[in-house]
């Protein structure tokens, strides 16, 4: 892709900012379609069927929802905070899309191959942190306050387990570079890294109970990470109206609402890189090349997406001391064990 | 505009960064403002960290000082009563001694700054050093082993500690 580009436009800045907006498409279109069929799921699970006026079953829906939300009034609380007020979705959303510089989308485009990538991806997390205490304080309101602390406790205390899931992954592939992790497991389905990876069959088995456990571990981490149910205590409508967007209109809400599916993606994306074989293809080098690559790698992150989708409109909401619970006493510990299994297996 | 021009370019865009968000930390009178202008130096200096090839560095920068400690200032802010109303005091008070601790340090970090073999020093090129991470955990596990597990040991007495003080009294 880095030559194709090239070939084009020289080499030159253009090139490099034109690599740099290729995810922004990504994410555009991604949210559209997410947005439809999240209401089109959650009206099926709960036996219905939603938007059925707006085009063939509804699907012009997001884009008159897009129009909509692009001419409404942009009301800024004059008790507000003005200027913290509108930096706070940029800051939201910069931190969110900083992660897709190092998501592999397809053997032939990265957005950069850094070799600290997982670890990047996890510190930049923290920037959305900041953006979502920004907008909950700069609003000046309460429940606005209380969804962001909710949420920034939340994405905190999610993030240890997460990291030592991640950690566990880094010990087997010895390198935090996307990429590699990906190629690591190429091969066919019997190569990722939820099975085992391309390890002997001795350390496949004791490895596999292990790495389910991980990737499970993983999985819920990062539902907590963007604030969906099971996990939404900082949105909770029932009590906080919206959380920290509460105050947020026309395109600033979409904004924060477009950080939240990006972030739904990168999460799912990197579950997919790590235990899931990234863009390599299930059926070894059968459906591989650049495109199939990118098919593989969208396909499996929609696959996550889904069952994101799936359980938020399945399970009931946990309460604030559940959610502390489940992380340090359960998620935490096991996380642990599994960092010492792995580190055992892979010395053996 | 080949890549020293470029590497100067993005040098002065940070450095402005870091400058201009630094003098809001300790010129505003707002201590929100104070707190948020935080991020835009703690980035600034993660993207120098990154001009100069230090990588792990600057990830770290934002992992621990993003992540950890702007966000715990922040709550600190935030869960402070009143925090708008309060008149914080940006006076100067005891100028002799900070100024010789200032001094102080400037002249240790110079020292340390002119002694040190930096790795990879002197180029503009991006792609000629790779990744520092390597090295810097072999060193951390074999020169420094000492003050590696040093450090572990205070973090997890601070740990325990932070857990005795949160931890509810059992009501009688």
């Amino acid at each position: 892709m880095d030559q194709f580009l090239q070939s084009i436009f020289g080499d030159s800045i253009l090139t490099q900012l034109l690599l740099g907006v290729l995810p922004l498409v990504f994410v555009l279109v991604y949210a559209l379609v997410t947005l439809y069929s999240e209401m089109k799921i959650a009206a099926h699970i709960q036996d219905r069927l939603a938007y059925m006026r707006t085009g063939w079953h509804g699907v012009l829906q997001p884009f008159a929802d897009m129009l909509k939300l692009l001419q409404k009034e942009d009301i800024i609380p004059t008790a507000a905070d003005k200027l913290l007020f509108i930096l706070a979705p940029y800051v939201v959303f910069i931190g969110t899309y900083a992660a897709f510089a190092v998501l592999p989308f397809s053997s032939a485009y990265a957005g950069s191959s850094l070799d600290l990538g997982l670890f990047y991806i996890i510190a930049v997390s923290a920037v959305v942190v900041v953006g979502i205490l920004m907008a909950g304080w700069a609003s000046n309101n309460k429940w606005s306050l209380f969804g962001a602390i909710r949420s920034a406790s939340q994405i905190i205390s999610y993030e240890i387990p997460a990291a030592l899931a991640v950690l566990a992954v880094v010990m087997i592939t010895g390198t935090m570079n996307m990429n590699e992790i990906t190629k690591f497991q190429a091969g066919g389905i019997q190569n990722w890294l939820i099975f085992g990876g391309p390890l002997p069959l001795g350390h496949k088995l004791f490895l596999l109970p292990v790495m389910i456990v991980l990737a499970l571990i993983y999985y819920v981490c990062s539902m907590a990470e963007v604030n969906r149910t099971p996990f939404d205590i900082p949105e909770a409508e029932s009590e906080l109206v919206q959380g920290y967007n509460t105050e947020y209109t026309g395109m600033k809400f979409a904004i924060f609402y477009l950080a939240e599916y990006a972030n739904l993606f990168v999460v799912s994306a990197i579950a997919v890189v790590l235990f899931f074989g990234g863009w390599s293809s299930p059926f070894g080098s059968f459906m591989s090349g650049p495109i199939w690559d990118l098919f593989w790698f969208t396909f499996k992150g929609m696959l996550l997406v889904f069952v994101n989708v799936w359980l938020r409109w399945t399970l009931p909401r946990l309460r604030v001391d559940q959610l502390m619970y489940v992380s340090w006493k359960v998620l935490v510990p096991f996380a642990l064990v599994c960092v010492v299994l792995v580190g055992a297996i892979m010395v053996l | 505009m080949n890549s020293v021009q470029l590497f100067d370019i993005i040098f002065y865009v940070l450095a402005a960064t870091v400058l201009a968000s630094a003098s809001i930390v300790v010129f505003s009178r707002n201590i929100v403002y104070a707190a948020f202008s935080l991020l835009f130096t703690l980035f600034g200096v993660a993207g120098l960290y990154v001009l100069l090839n230090a990588d792990f560095l600057a990830i770290t920068q934002l992992m621990v000082y993003v992540g950890g400690i702007l966000v715990l200032i922040l709550f600190g802010v935030m869960l402070t009563n009143k925090v708008v109303s309060v008149d914080i005091k940006t006076g100067t008070l005891q100028v002799v001694p900070a100024a010789i601790l200032v001094v102080l340090t400037a002249g240790i970090l110079c020292s340390i700054i002119l002694a040190t073999h930096w790795l990879g020093a002197g180029t503009t090129d991006f792609l000629v050093v790779k990744t520092t991470a390597p090295k810097i955990g072999e060193a951390l596990i074999t020169t420094h082993m000492l003050l590696f597990e040093v450090a572990s040991v205070v973090l997890l007495v601070a740990i325990i500690g932070a857990a005795m003080i949160a931890r509810r009294e059992k009501t009688q």
